[in-house]
């Protein structure tokens, strides 16, 4: 097969010589560019982040979220399916008795330690109740502080973001660790109050 | 009330408040606007938004901010001094550059003379030679810069810089000759003056661009080369050595390199549009000739800087559009082009005037 070769000609000649046609030419573009911008910036293509935000598609894997039944139960059943196939190991569950028997497990602890995940994507596709999904649409995670990255059932059922303290309920600091979550928020079984 | 006339329009008092008008009022705030205005308008020719994120509360200015916020930062870093360094000479060398750029003002009217006043701090005989020593100071900064840094970047670019400041110096002397020929003059005001008359009848004013475009080109370039700006910034190249002369300095002394740029740029628009856009002469303003004075100062300050204006925009936009020469290209520019070129312009426009006379 015969490649294809471009041979760039060296133009030499008073022309080149003389640097000034040469430098019109560049002016014409840059001072066209610099008039286009001063009204109204028409070729800007910047996203001013984080005020503008540019579209995530719906199937980005961002944040993991626990996905609910219509009767407020958790759909997760507690099979470890998730923690057994993550690549990173960063999925923690004890599973309880469910009051409801003919569910018989729910997650008593169900911690995601974010800052190992890699998401791929796997627990979502290995959960057989779509129990747990990564469409929080939160992209990305920018938090001062380890223990933030430590997301709870709770945290990951609602759907919270420290950032934005999209949930009132929470604040930064006063975040729940897993020893002592069970005891630091009401109705932190997933079961509704009634 | 009397008194303080008399004391202002002692002359020496008189210099000193022109001084600090143009100077304080013009040059410095200009160069420092420009420091600002040359990240926005590089930002719209290459199609990016630019500062825009200093803000007090809600009010950013379109990042008007970034000039405090960027003041503020250089006040409160470190003024460190290399290992090895010599010291004295490190710690002044960076007024060099910044008086020099700030003494080009000196000999530069911003408007015609009412009587007795001139809006000029002095209008020495000498005149544009002045322009010549005051620009061969400017290659002390450099120099001293360079070899009190203690550092093998620095020496380079202050090798670099002399080499080119000096070689630079010989096409501009040159280059400018045939401005002197043309209005027999190196005195400002006359060369100014001189502009102010008009070809065929009242139709084309004897700017200096007119009389001698091929001088304008050759000047102007040997002028973008004395201030070491793109596209003849060798002396700092970032992928060879890093910064330069400068390298070593932080905080405000390296702010004082930047606005001795900046000044100089000014200082070099102003200049371009003395010499060869009529300097404060408004073209066909004599055919009004019921003006009143106030009224024709007042848009002679206004032309002056307008074109002074275009002129710091137009030397923004060549950095941003040309590419930066290599050192032995912009020697050989310099030498093998620009040299010659200057001796052909002074040759025939010594042909023409005597054809002329
Ligand atoms: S996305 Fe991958 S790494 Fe993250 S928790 Fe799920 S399986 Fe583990
Ligand atoms: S989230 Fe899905 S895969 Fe993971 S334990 Fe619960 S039900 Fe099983």
């Amino acid at each position: 097969m015969e490649l294809k070769v471009k041979r760039m000609e060296r133009v030499d000649g008073i022309k080149e010589a003389m640097f000034l046609p040469g430098i019109i030419n560049g002016l014409r573009l840059t001072v066209k560019h610099f008039w286009r911008n001063l009204f109204g910036a028409r070729d800007v293509v910047t996203v001013n982040y984080p005020e503008e935000k540019r579209h995530v598609s719906h199937r980005w894997r961002g944040r993991h979220r626990l996905t609910r039944l219509d009767n407020g139960f958790l759909s997760c059943v507690a099979c470890y399916m998730c923690e057994t196939v993550c690549p990173s190991k960063c999925i923690h569950i004890e599973a309880g008795e469910h009051p409801d028997l003919s569910v018989e497990k729910y997650p008593v602890v169900f911690d995601i330690d974010e800052l190992r995940c890699v998401f791929c994507g796997l627990c979502v596709e290995a959960c057989p109740k779509d129990a747990i999904r990564m469409d929080t649409g939160i992209v990305s995670m920018a938090y001062t502080s380890r223990q933030t990255f430590d997301f709870t059932r709770d945290l990951l059922r609602d759907s919270y973001d420290p950032n934005t303290h999209s949930n009132p309920k929470y604040k930064d600091k006063d975040l729940p660790t897993p020893a002592n979550q069970t005891e630091a928020l009401p109705n932190s079984h997933g079961v509704p109050a009634s | 009330m009397e008194i303080i006339l008399d004391i202002i329009m002692i002359p020496a008092v008189l210099a000193c408040i022109k001084i600090a008008v143009i100077i304080l009022l013009f040059a410095m705030p200009l160069g420092t606007v420009l420091t600002l205005m040359e990240r926005k308008w590089s930002s719209m020719i290459q199609d990016r938004v630019g500062p825009n994120r200093a803000n007090i509360g809600a009010f950013t200015g379109h990042g008007a901010l970034h000039l405090a916020a960027d003041g503020l930062k250089s006040i409160f870093k470190e003024d460190t001094i290399p290992k090895g360094a010599n010291g004295f000479l490190y710690l002044i060398a960076p007024f060099f550059g910044l008086i020099a750029a700030v003494a080009t003002f000196a000999i530069i009217p911003i408007a015609g003379p009412i009587g007795d006043f001139t809006f000029q701090v002095t209008d020495i005989n000498p005149g544009l030679l002045f322009i010549f020593a005051i620009t061969s100071l400017n290659v002390y900064g450099a120099v001293l810069a360079g070899t009190s840094s203690n550092s093998k970047f620095a020496l380079l670019g202050g090798t670099r810089a002399s080499a080119q400041m000096i070689s630079y110096e010989v096409f501009m002397g040159l280059a400018l000759m045939g401005i002197f020929m043309v209005y027999g003059s190196t005195r400002v005001s006359s060369i100014v003056d001189g502009q102010n008359e008009y070809w065929f009848g009242n139709l084309i004013p004897m700017w200096g661009i007119f009389t001698q475009p091929l001088g304008f080109i050759l000047f102007f370039t040997a002028l973008v080369a004395e201030t070491k700006r793109a596209p003849f910034d060798a002396p700092e190249g970032e992928s060879e050595i890093v910064a330069g002369y400068f390298l070593e300095y932080s905080g405000m002394r390296w702010s004082a390199f930047m606005l001795a740029e900046y000044v100089s740029l000014v200082g070099v628009a102003a200049l371009m549009t003395t010499l060869f856009f009529g300097g404060y002469h408004v073209p066909w303003l004599h055919l009004w000739e019921s003006a009143p004075q106030w009224l024709v100062t007042v848009l002679q300050i206004i032309k002056f800087s307008f074109v002074t204006l275009i002129f710091c925009w137009f030397q923004i936009q060549l950095r941003w559009t040309v590419p930066k020469f290599r050192f032995d290209q912009t020697m050989g520019l310099g030498w093998k082009k620009l040299l010659p070129l200057s001796l052909v312009n002074i040759i025939v426009t010594a042909f023409v005037i005597l054809t002329l006379a």
